[in-house]
């Protein structure tokens, strides 16, 4: 559906993207991540034409840009980072505008569609509304709006949660995912519990630079080293549960950190995942402490979460 | 061919919608209003030869005020993004914009018809120089509004969009006057290239195509150059 191929945007010296690559398959919902400043909008930017790049080609459903830029523009609903609207039209006059420029001649068709798209996303209490009285929040629901206007095969939206309250969050999540089925969007976003949520596939740009493109399932999967399991006991000396955890297994790594509550020794054990041929040390230490006469108040394995592994691979060192 | 159309009217409705329409023809009808009837009964002539004169100097700063905004506010408030992410060409946005800023102009002289019909009650008006100002005077603006639509398209700053406007527009209106500073053998390049000249044939009730052909020029040299702009800086 898209393929973009090396692409680089320089900013005079700046160079903003960094020879991207990548292939979204029909009906794939990718989302763009990245710290501040690392080059998503200005993805998202050349994927809709708004800015040319410097170098590298944009090829959507077989038409290229720029030469096509038009036809792919046609094809694309794309919602702006901060929803810059027109400020002084009321909010039915700039969906009649939008709808119009994108082509609706049909005015009986055009009347429908901003029935169902304020449905969606409900703009039904804000239609006779000036753009420059809504807050942020109703500004972004114009801006899906329009992004949703022809119904486009592919949506491209920059940041579509933020300023957002909880509830429009879970609410445009939900959109995401069900017009996700059948059309291909990608979104960036800086909340990677949302990306975790919502996307088939992440993609992680640093410094212009993609740094990851997987499925999340992949992703965590292959950024896992070492595992991490946390133990808190309770009746227990430090020292006698130290050396007992460390006769379990040699390779394990055993540190005593602060106890998470009051009266309990709490104790971090890593052990790295190759050595141990993915074993499960739990049972081994559960085991091993019943023997004893302690409690075990916690036994936790840590899973590597995408926080984590986003912050390896943006660290600004890396 | 849809997409100008939708464009032109929706810049249209835009200078109506907020106050700038209204202070501009208000401020245009007191000029024009003042200077032309000041001498108006002293020289005692039924006709608006005076009116028409005035225009193309009253016109270099009123019209960079009404086009300053076209691009400018655009690319400032950021909806530069949304409109050029949606199906159309940079040639139908440039076009809508040109028409809207003209269509202004137009409705911003439709009051001073009151002026002619005003003069027919005192005295015999010749229709034919009349009404050549008027198609004159709509060459003569769309011409500064090319102007205008071409210096809005270099700055995101709506100030300096009006200041290089002003100073095309003023150029071109001067230009005829500075005659005398230049090598004689240019000279008559120079007139051609100052719009006074065009403009004052036309305004007399003669129709030429070389005038008519100098205004289509400057128009179509300036939404061209907007055009490269707009490529240049996306």
């Amino acid at each position: 559906m898209i393929e973009v191929q090396n692409l680089t945007k320089y900013f005079k010296d700046f160079r903003a993207v960094n020879n991207i690559s990548m292939t979204i398959r029909k009906g794939e919902i990718l989302g763009l991540l990245g710290p501040n400043g690392a080059g998503k909008t200005t993805t998202l930017r050349m994927l809709t034409g708004y800015f040319r790049p410097n170098s590298g080609t944009i090829k959507i459903k077989g038409f290229q840009m720029p030469k096509d830029a038009i036809r792919i523009k046609s094809l694309i609903g794309y919602l702006p980072e901060s929803a810059p609207l027109y400020h002084n039209m009321l909010v039915y006059d700039y969906l009649e505008y939008v709808a119009k420029i994108k082509g609706i001649e049909d005015k009986e068709k055009r009347y429908d569609r901003f029935l169902q798209l304020s449905d969606i996303c409900g703009l039904s209490a804000i239609m006779d509304k000036p753009i420059a009285n809504l807050s942020k929040g109703l500004k972004q629901r114009v801006g899906i709006a329009h992004a949703m206007m022809t119904d486009p095969e592919i949506l491209i939206l920059d940041e579509p949660t933020s300023g957002l309250d909880p509830n429009q969050i879970v609410e445009i999540r939900d959109i995401i995912k069900t017009i996700g089925k059948e059309k291909t969007i990608i979104f960036s976003t800086h909340i990677l519990s949302e990306a975790e949520a919502t996307c088939d596939r992440i993609a992680i740009i640093h410094n212009g630079k993609m740094v990851a493109d997987d499925t999340t399932a992949n992703l965590k999967l292959g950024a896992e080293q070492n595992s991490l399991i946390k133990l808190s006991l309770k009746g227990a000396l430090k020292e006698d549960a130290a050396s007992l955890l460390k006769s379990i297994h040699s390779s394990l790594d055993i540190k005593i950190v602060d106890p998470v509550e009051k009266d309990l020794i709490s104790f971090e054990v890593t052990y790295s995942n190759e050595g141990s041929k993915n074993h499960d040390f739990r049972s081994d230490i559960y085991l091993k402490i019943k023997e004893t006469d302690w409690i075990i108040i916690q036994l936790i394995k840590e899973s590597q979460t995408l926080e984590k592994i986003f912050r390896e691979l943006t660290r600004e060192d890396a | 061919m849809k997409q100008i159309k939708t464009i032109a009217i929706k810049e249209f409705k835009d200078y109506f919608i907020s106050p700038i329409a209204y202070i501009v023809i208000s401020l245009f009808l007191i000029v024009t209003g003042w200077f032309f009837f000041s001498t108006f009964f002293i020289f005692g002539r039924a006709d608006l030869r005076d009116f028409f004169s005035l225009l193309p100097i009253i016109f270099s700063f009123i019209i960079p005020a009404i086009t300053m905004r076209l691009f400018s506010e655009e690319k400032n408030v950021g909806s530069y993004e949304t409109i050029l992410t949606m199906p159309v060409s940079f040639t139908d946005i440039a076009l809508g914009k040109f028409f809207a800023a003209t269509l202004f102009t137009a409705s911003m002289l439709l009051p001073t018809l009151a002026y002619p019909i005003f003069i027919s009650f005192i005295g015999e008006v010749d229709p034919g120089p009349v009404i050549g100002g008027y198609i004159g005077a709509i060459f003569l603006a769309a011409a500064y509004c090319s102007l205008g639509l071409f210096a809005s398209a270099l700055t995101r700053n709506q100030i300096i969009a009006f200041i290089i406007g002003c100073s095309l527009c003023f150029t071109l209106t001067i230009l005829d006057k500075l005659l005398f500073f230049m090598p004689s053998k240019i000279i008559s390049a120079i007139e051609y290239i100052g719009a006074n000249s065009h403009f004052t044939n036309i305004s007399r009730g003669i129709i030429d195509s070389r005038d008519i052909l100098y205004f289509v020029s400057v128009i179509f040299i300036f939404i061209f150059s907007t055009y490269i702009v707009m490529h240049e800086k996306n």
